[in-house]
């Protein structure tokens, strides 16, 4: 029984996060997002330099190999720097399905490409993971009709993973689409809505049948969730540095026990929700069958502890985690979207009950 | 990361599960009814002993001592805790999980004989004389107090919140001995006979209804000056020693885990309007937002559990666990009492009472562990202070001395 990060696993996540504190500054995102959400190309090469892309994609197609857990870590690293990158679709979300429901060579066509960062997938499943009237699509002789909204790492995809039907996920070159940026809270993750207008389109034909759709916004869940631990965990951290730092009455104010309670209580709910996502992770590959209701808990879950740390961190702040000049707000707005995305808390605990028969 | 168990561990989970199978019928539950009390009091020495036989009790503390002498592996605990659980086995003990460790790492050989054996074959039992009236969350403001007087300290006070005062053999207590010295360093450990002349113990009769905890007063009553653990003066140190100790058993999520599947039955079992509370969508959600918390609970225990085994101290993990353990318990407890609406408020020997009315006893219960053991507020502090840095509040002048 070891249930704790490996030494790779360890120095994998202290090498991104070190990556991204020297070149995904506040400063290199503020001028990232102003005018409209797109990929850092430096940052996009360095990345690619440290294997991301790659990271679940199998050895024998060019990736690096590597489980859930390993991905979850990333994608933690980068909501603590709100880093403006899309991973969770193109390297984790998108890789699973293919492997999970992909046909060979659908395989062998696309996996290679996603670990060389020539292929990035957009994903277009909240018709399916948040059934809102919006955003239907039928399917009929190989041609795909209608919208998707809430598409996520749209903007700078070559490629959309989207559900159709009851379960069914389809593959759609992003060229034959027409795509239409949405403007969220948060500018470092870009959502689009897609029309698709006779669009030619593939089938993942393992995904008929085999439960690929659900299990993938699962693990997009999870994703989204570790994004969230880090944001939050980040919030804590500013504000822990600044109660130390900022003096009111002559007293640092994390002195105060309002402010130092304050401090303890973001600390002591967040500290558990690693564990809920290290599980949550580690099942996809480990214990696929319990996947689905863990993952729906951990997105709930730290969608709630996330949104009362952003909330309490910005009020340790007092009137300086209102302004822009801080910058506090770039991580509250994350936090924010990330809640949302492939399902809010409320639908996805329902989810969570469903799936236990309860 | 790897949630099996090696083959060791198997091995040594396989052997206690036949262990078990093979003695359940020894069991002191086994006696509960049908034997006097004197029958079930020899019933569970003779299980404790039998316990000690193959290491499922008193597993690490010394075979000079009375124990099974084994190293201390946190994994192995945690399988005979789990076992025992699973096999609703009531587990052995370790003595006193607050003295023996205290007494084994402070005390001097005379004091680890003449203690630890009859404490570990549950032949000596004890509480725990800390708190006062006034000296509560600020325990180090005791003002119970001893002189020395030939070979005798002559004590005199009150204790407060004593659990189990009116049963236990013995005392370990907290006492003012240097009445000069600054608060933290004029307090002596004693331990004592609970027979001791001048110790009166009343019962605390707490919300639920029920007397867990006592008063103990004490009119010059003597003990020997060898009865104390460490030297004069350093009590403070030694009971921290002990508050280690205790604080471990408050919020353990196993318990957490199973009375949320007991209220998950509840809900299935209960109607409003011919509706399963659990399909009745408010109810259904809160259930939902306390699954998630104890599964963070769950796994942050695997987590914790690892560090211990690897040797490694697990910091901020461990250190919410007291925190949110009480609090969710407590949480959990308030969703059955709603699910059951007014059918939630009965009681004690109520007619349409539910579950024996436990919900409500823990409710209530809970929150009495909530201030116990540290309260939340203190908890915070401990939090703030020791695993984020934060600074402490500045003194007042009259205290800084």
């Amino acid at each position: 029984m070891d249930f704790a990060l490996s030494e790779e696993q360890t120095i994998l996540q202290d090498t991104v996060r070190e990556y991204l504190r020297q070149h995904c500054t506040l400063e290199s995102v503020r001028l990232n997002v102003q005018d409209s959400i797109t990929l850092d190309a430096d940052i996009a090469r360095g990345l690619l330099d440290l294997g991301l892309p790659g990271i679940v994609v199998p050895e024998e197609f060019g990736g690096a190999g590597l489980g859930y857990l390993d991905a979850a870590l990333v994608a933690e690293a980068l909501g603590e720097a709100i880093a403006p990158i899309p991973f969770l679709g193109p390297n984790v979300v998108a890789p699973y399905a293919l492997q999970s429901a992909g046909s060979d060579q659908q395989q062998a066509d696309w996996l290679p490409k996603i670990a060389s960062g020539n292929a990035v997938f957009g994903i277009a499943f909240s018709a399916s993971s948040s059934s809102r009237s919006d955003g239907s699509t039928s399917v009929d002789s190989g041609q795909i009709n209608g919208e998707h909204t809430f598409v996520i790492d749209a903007n700078d995809a070559t490629q959309f993973l989207m559900a159709s039907g009851d379960s069914e996920i389809y593959l759609v070159d992003a060229n034959d689409v027409e795509l239409t940026l949405l403007r969220t809270i948060d500018r470092t993750r870009s959502v689009a809505q897609i029309t698709m207008n006779g669009t030619p389109c593939e089938l993942l034909p393992g995904s008929s049948s085999n439960g690929a759709l659900r299990r993938s916004i699962a693990v997009g869940r999870i994703m989204l969730a570790a994004d969230s631990l880090g944001a939050a965990q980040s919030m804590l951290d500013k504000s822990v540095a600044y109660a130390k730092e900022r003096k009111q009455f002559n007293r640092v104010i994390g002195s105060f026990q309002a402010v130092k309670h304050m401090c303890a209580e973001m600390a002591a709910e967040l500290e558990p929700c690693k564990s809920l996502i290290w599980y949550a992770a580690h099942s996809v590959l480990a214990i696929p069958e319990e996947t689905v209701v863990v993952a729906c808990h951990a997105k709930a879950h730290l969608s709630e502890v996330a949104q009362f740390v952003a909330r309490k961190s910005t009020e340790v702040h007092g009137g300086m985690g209102f302004t822009d000049l801080l910058g506090l707000h770039y991580w509250f707005k994350r936090i924010g979207l990330n809640r949302q995305l492939l399902g809010s808390p409320d639908e996805v605990r329902e989810e969570a009950a469903q799936a236990q028969d309860w | 990361m790897d949630l099996a168990y090696s083959a060791e561990y198997e091995q040594f989970r396989n052997e206690l599960r036949r262990f078990l199978k093979e003695n359940k019928h020894r069991s002191p539950d086994m006696f509960a009814t049908s034997f006097t009390g004197e029958e079930r009091a020899k019933a569970a020495r003779d299980w404790q002993r039998l316990l000690i036989e193959h290491g499922y009790a008193a597993r690490t503390i010394p075979r000079e001592y009375g124990g099974y002498g084994a190293e201390p592996d946190p994994l192995k605990s945690h399988i005979i805790a789990e076992e025992f659980a699973r096999h609703r086995v009531r587990p052995g003990h370790s003595g006193d999980n607050r003295l023996v460790p205290t007494v084994l790492e402070l005390g001097t050989e005379e004091q680890k004989q003449w203690l630890i054996p009859p404490t570990v074959r549950g032949e000596m039992t004890w509480c725990q004389g800390y708190s006062e009236p006034e000296s509560g969350s600020d325990l180090a403001s005791l003002t119970t107090h001893a002189h020395v007087d030939g070979d005798d300290f002559v004590i005199n006070g009150q204790k407060i919140w004593t659990s189990g005062a009116n049963r236990a053999d013995m005392m370990f207590c907290l006492v003012r001995t240097e009445p000069d010295a600054p608060k933290h360093e004029g307090i002596s450990y004693l331990i004592f006979s609970m027979d001791t002349p001048g110790i009166e113990v009343r019962p605390l009769i707490t919300m639920t209804g029920e007397a867990f905890f006592n008063e103990v007063f004490f009119t010059d009553a003597r003990v020997p000056t060898t009865q104390i653990i460490g030297k004069r003066g350093e009590g403070w140190f030694v009971a921290n020693n002990t508050l280690k100790y205790e604080r471990e058993g408050l919020g353990d999520p196993n318990q957490t885990e199973s009375r949320l599947l007991e209220l998950v039955t509840l809900m299935q079992r209960e109607t409003i309007g011919g509706e399963r509370v659990i399909d009745i969508p408010v109810y259904r959600d809160r259930l939902q937002k306390l699954q998630g918390r104890v599964l963070a609970m769950k796994y942050n225990s695997m987590r914790v559990l690892t560090s211990r085994s690897k040797g490694e101290e697990p910091g901020l993990p461990r250190w919410i666990v007291k925190l949110q353990g009480c609090e969710l318990n407590h949480q959990i407890a308030n969703l059955a009492i709603d699910a059951l609406g007014e059918l939630g408020t009965l009681y004690y020997g109520s007619p349409l009472l539910r579950d024996g009315g436990r919900w409500q006893q823990r409710y209530m219960m809970d929150l009495g562990l909530i201030i116990g053991g540290g309260t939340a507020q203190i908890q915070k502090n401990i939090i703030g202070e020791r695993a984020l840095g934060l600074p402490k509040e500045p003194k007042y002048a009259s205290e800084s001395s």
